[in-house]
């Protein structure tokens, strides 16, 4: 329900610089995704974003108004925790109808209704009277998750809410999160994380943050497809891209080619040789790991299964249309 | 050799054992013998005696109807437990402050309210007393507590201080998220977790404010505001050369029984492990 803008944003803690400038525009409804290494920035753009942490300098805004000095609670946010944050002492429903009570105006019947329809939402209903400590890990982020929603916030924060799941939770709460803003769809969320599979399954927009600044914003396949820079094309994907130095890349007029292990095949007419060092069989696909002379060996996409037997010489092709040319200082030449 | 082995393990046992039956005598038997004392009467009292002989509850009888102990009970009373409730309460807010709140000198500040503890009774009972004057408190229960509240709270404010440094700051963060204020969050969210460390500094305000004797000498001048400990010391027998043991002894029973009961009705309230399930763990 609100849009948000980030005018030239800058935090530091003492004589560190952590956000160095940031500018960006989350529009309305959106599910905007903040990816990069960790030590990035991400999580602090996040508390600037929510009130936690105060801006240094720059200007925020919520539907074109300056929420610079507003707190969390008077710019409509809610968030959710990595380490989840539940008032122990508090019961679940007790902890989902905490900001509501807090905000005045809203009679017993309400809270109560708005409790249970969160509580129905995520399938959480069955332990409305439980203490957080009787409850797993999954199902305690779905209780933080829910008392995000009864408060109805126009902006939804997530702060790296799954890396304390273990995987098959992680997936399942994915999904979850992902038909929550379908079915929120006017609400703006904003999820961070450095998993970059999150990033590509969530998002309607990806933000990439590199040492403080944005290296890149656009919908999960243009960030694929046409990555601006070395970095954002080394950190989309999975396995990473390739990249290729010297003669081959040379031969494409570039300082640096980078070519996806899902795009290139193997052939015995291929362009260039390498050997097998190593086969990871992962069932629909495997990934083949070739020596050819480069800094790190080169990782192809096959489907199905392998059995090539480290050793042998294996010769390869990229897929012309898919090859991305870098320049010395690592900008994309198209 | 297992013979030998056997034989050290038991010394080791015996050795332990004895050592926990002499700490056990040595901190009880002077609360056992003061029962055993003020249970008798009479010249029964000058007699040596390690097992009851008699049981008379005439000493207890007196202590209540002679001069003014009942008074003194209610005196210590309040005086206890107003210091702790003040003490309680100024140092549930300073903790919050000292640590979680950022501000130039956190630590110094930190520093000095511990070194205020380290000044003995004696030193500052001049300068206490002239203050307690100008506030016009003298001989008023009030002047005990103001004195009690000052002595409890570097304690109290340092182990809060520790505790609520160890609460993880999310649940704080979601707090303010939730729109609380630091009041909401002192009140609502930490309270209610730090109950082990309020009960425990609480019980510590309350025994010392109990047991005071120096300030509850200096500050009170008549009957009607002395505390217990002070008005024990002063009962006095039928002539100046008599002293009141039985008297004393049941006196002495009496004021350490609601310890003793405070301290098993605590116990079971602390309750470990209550921040569990909060944040992960």
């Amino acid at each position: 329900m609100a849009s948000i803008e980030l005018r030239n944003i800058k935090k530091s803690f003492g004589a560190v610089n952590v956000i160095k400038g940031v500018n960006l525009d989350v529009k309305k409804g959106e599910f905007m995704v903040f990816v990069g290494p960790s030590g990035c920035g991400k999580s602090t753009l996040l508390r600037l974003i929510s009130g936690l942490e105060d801006i240094t300098s720059g200007e925020m805004l919520f539907d074109g108004k300056v929420v610079n000095s507003l707190t969390p609670s008077k710019r409509g946010i809610a968030m959710v925790f990595q380490s989840y944050a539940l008032y122990p002492h508090m019961t679940v429903y007790e902890n989902m109808a905490f900001g509501l009570k807090l905000e005045k105006g809203h009679s017993k019947d309400e809270i109560r209704k708005r409790v249970e329809r969160a509580a129905d939402m995520l399938q959480i209903r069955q332990y409305l009277d439980r203490l957080p400590k009787q409850l797993s890990g999954g199902q305690r982020q779905r209780v933080a998750i829910g008392r995000a929603i009864t408060r109805d916030p126009k902006v939804f924060l997530f702060d790296e809410p799954l890396s304390n799941l273990d995987a098959a939770l992680r997936v399942a709460t994915r999904i979850e999160i992902a038909k929550l803003h379908e079915e929120m769809n006017d609400v703006t969320m904003i999820y961070v994380t450095h998993d970059q599979v999150e990033a590509m399954t969530l998002a309607d927009r990806i933000c990439v943050l590199r040492d403080g600044l944005v290296e890149q914003v656009g919908t999960p396949m243009e960030l694929y497809e046409r990555p601006d820079s070395l970095f954002v094309a080394g950190f989309i994907g999975s396995p990473k891209m390739n990249f290729l130095t010297g003669e081959k890349a040379a031969a494409q007029n570039c300082t640096t080619l980078g070519i996806r292990g899902e795009h290139m095949t193997v052939s015995p007419d291929g362009i260039w040789e390498g050997t097998v060092i190593h086969t990871e069989n992962l069932g629909a696909d495997s990934y083949v790991y070739l020596e050819m002379g480069e800094e790190e060996p080169v990782v192809v996409r096959l489907d199905g299964a392998s059995d090539y037997q480290s050793g042998t010489k294996l010769r390869v092709s990229p897929q012309p249309e898919n090859i991305h040319r870098f320049d010395e200082a690592g900008k994309p030449i198209r | 050799m297992g013979a030998t082995f056997d034989l050290w393990k038991l010394t080791k046992t015996v050795l332990f054992y004895a050592l926990v039956v002499f700490i056990v005598v040595v901190s009880v038997f002077p609360f056992y013998y003061a029962i055993l004392t003020s249970l008798k009467s009479g010249t029964d009292l000058f007699r040596v005696t390690y097992w009851p002989t008699s049981f008379s509850l005439d000493n207890f009888r007196q202590v209540f109807t002679q001069g003014e102990f009942p008074r003194n009970l209610l005196n210590s009373v309040f005086v206890a437990s107003v210091t702790v409730i003040l003490a309680l309460f100024l140092a549930i807010t300073a903790s919050f402050a000292l640590s979680r709140v950022r501000f130039r000198g956190r630590s110094l500040l930190l520093m000095t309210i511990l070194a205020v503890s380290m000044f003995p009774q004696i030193a500052v009972l001049a300068g206490l007393f002239e203050v307690i004057r100008f506030l016009g408190i003298y001989n008023t229960p009030w002047a005990l507590i103001f004195a009690y509240t000052i002595f409890t709270l570097p304690f109290t404010v340092w182990v809060l201080t520790t505790f609520m440094r160890d609460l993880p700051v999310e649940i704080e963060e979601a707090a303010i998220v939730d729109g609380a204020t630091p009041w909401v969050i002192i009140t609502q969210v930490f309270m209610p977790l730090m109950w082990p460390a309020l009960v425990t500094t609480g019980l510590l305000a309350f025994i010392a404010a109990w047991n005071e004797f120096l300030f509850a000498l200096t500050f009170t001048v008549s009957n009607q505001t002395r505390t217990v400990p002070v008005a024990i010391a002063l009962l006095s027998g039928g002539s100046q050369y008599e002293i009141p043991w039985g008297i004393i002894m049941a006196a002495s029973v009496i004021v350490t029984v609601p310890l003793v009961a405070l301290v098993l009705i605590f116990q079971r309230k602390i309750v470990s492990g209550l921040t569990a399930g909060g944040v992960k763990g």
